[in-house]
């Protein structure tokens, strides 16, 4: 008999006897999908083709059992020999490979295929083929259509930027909000611009009014007549004083830096006579 | 559309073409009328009017530049007789080895995109990852959304696949059911074969 198990094969995934392939295959070391299971057929039938050509073995006599050997031995004198049990075997884990692949193939499907009718079964596997089919001719069309663009060359610009992810803000207090907000909706504090419009007395509103005070009293301290006076009127009236002790009306006195002013009647020259002079020079 | 009037002889027509010229030398993808009216601030209807003036003037054979209609929009491309040159000058990564994979793959989701991979793969009867994988690399199908249910990930062809295979749009495939046979005919086929077998 033909050894099936130890038929050699040299197929694209795998190379060796097989046994060898059956034993990967149920250990699921090779992937059934990618054995060309109509190339083990091919190596079968070789096989066969050679061993009947070879003058008949004893073993092919050891294998027939009583009720092959007769139609076995009528048919030896015109037909080449058949090795019936080898081919039966070889048929039986053919099969069984091909299911073992189509399930494979259609992993999701297996249940919901076994419950079809064969004839049903027939129009799905037939619907399923020519889809395939369909994109595949269109894969052909593609492959066809890519091959007669290949001079076009243009321009192409790199990708567009891919949008940006979302930044997410982290969970936000409505209350904290509220308080940032009523921060910054107060006015800001006023800024003082009274230096901007400073209104200077005439100096010659303290001329007289010194003049009053001296013709009240002989003398007076300038630090306490000033005192409730804005620092501006306080300047002026400095510059008042100054004035008076130019023309010789007052003389001035202070004992030391920063101590109080101390103002004097000067008796010399009639007041109205000092008038007359300022305000000559001021015209 | 109305003829543009000869008595002008400034025509403000050919100075809109030249402007659409201008806009599509700096575009680096097709620009549809549509774009090109916006951007120029003028009429859809006259824009394809100067674009049929710019067709004349670029067009195969009178120039090294040609406009062409290409991915839902226009825009410029090389001429034929330059692609020598032109391939001497560049390596074309996208298109170079395609398998028939990624061929099949790319029909499948051109034809029924957006399609996740695991319709692709229960067309072709193998897992569709790899081929997938290196498509979106080329940039030819893109991911267009998730399944509502199964949540895979869906993808459909991008405007370079179109310009890759010089089409306008994915109606210039050919009808699937030209392509093919009928599931009838296969069916017959395999009732013919069964029935050999069985005699």
């Amino acid at each position: 008999m033909l050894a099936v198990r130890e038929l050699a094969l040299d197929l694209d995934a795998f190379e060796g006897p097989f046994d060898l392939l059956l034993t990967l295959v149920l250990k699921e070391e090779l992937d059934l999908a990618e054995v060309d299971v109509a190339g083990i057929v091919l190596a079968f039938l070789e096989r066969l083709a050679e061993n009947a050509t070879r003058p008949v073995s004893p073993a092919i006599h050891d294998g027939s059992t009583d009720t092959t050997a007769a139609p076995a031995t009528s048919r030896r004198a015109d037909a080449p020999e058949l090795d019936l049990d080898a081919c039966g075997e070889f048929l039986v884990l053919v099969s069984a490979l091909l299911e073992l692949k189509a399930r494979g193939l259609f992993p999701d499907e297996e249940a919901e295929l076994a419950d079809l009718e064969p004839e049903e079964a027939a129009e799905e596997l037939a619907r399923r083929l020519a889809a395939y089919r369909r994109m595949k001719d269109a894969a052909g069309w593609l492959a066809e259509r890519l091959e007669a663009q290949r001079d076009r060359f243009f321009r192409l610009g790199p990708a567009p930027l891919a949008p940006r992810p979302e930044q997410k803000l982290a969970p936000q207090d409505p209350a904290g909000l509220a308080a940032v907000l009523r921060v910054l909706a107060t006015d800001p504090p006023q800024l003082s611009l009274a230096h901007m419009a400073l209104r200077f007395p005439p100096v010659s509103q303290f001329l007289e009014r010194f003049r009053a005070v001296l013709g009240r009293r002989r003398r007076f301290d300038f630090d306490a007549e000033v005192a409730d006076l804005p620092r501006i009127d306080q300047a002026v009236a400095f510059l008042a004083l100054l004035e008076l002790r130019r023309s010789g009306e007052i003389t001035i006195d202070q004992a030391a830096p920063f101590a109080p002013i101390r103002v004097a009647r000067e008796e010399t020259v009639s007041d109205s006579e000092r008038t007359s002079t300022w305000t000559l020079r001021s015209a | 559309m109305d003829a543009p009037l000869r008595l002008i002889s400034s025509n403000p027509l050919d100075q809109l073409a030249r402007t659409v010229e201008a806009l599509l030398v700096v575009a680096s993808a097709p620009l549809s009328v549509e774009e090109l009216a916006i951007a120029a601030d003028d009429g859809e209807e006259r824009v394809e009017t100067a674009l049929g003036l710019l067709a004349e003037r670029y067009r195969e054979g009178r120039s090294g530049i040609v406009l062409e209609r290409v991915a839902g929009g226009f825009a410029f491309r090389a001429s034929r007789d330059a692609a020598e040159a032109c391939s001497r000058l560049f390596e074309r990564p996208v298109q170079r080895g395609l398998s028939p994979a990624a061929l099949e793959t790319l029909a499948i989701v051109a034809y029924l995109g957006p399609c996740s991979r695991p319709e692709i793969a229960r067309i072709r009867g193998v897992a569709a990852d790899s081929a997938v994988a290196g498509l979106v690399e080329r940039g030819l199908i893109a991911e267009a959304g998730r399944e509502d249910a199964g949540g895979a990930v869906r993808y459909r062809t991008t405007p370079l696949f179109e310009r890759v295979f010089g089409l306008d749009s994915l109606s210039e495939l050919p009808r699937l059911d030209d392509l093919g046979d009928s599931s009838d005919e296969i069916l017959a086929r395999l009732h013919s074969v069964a029935e050999q077998r069985s005699a």
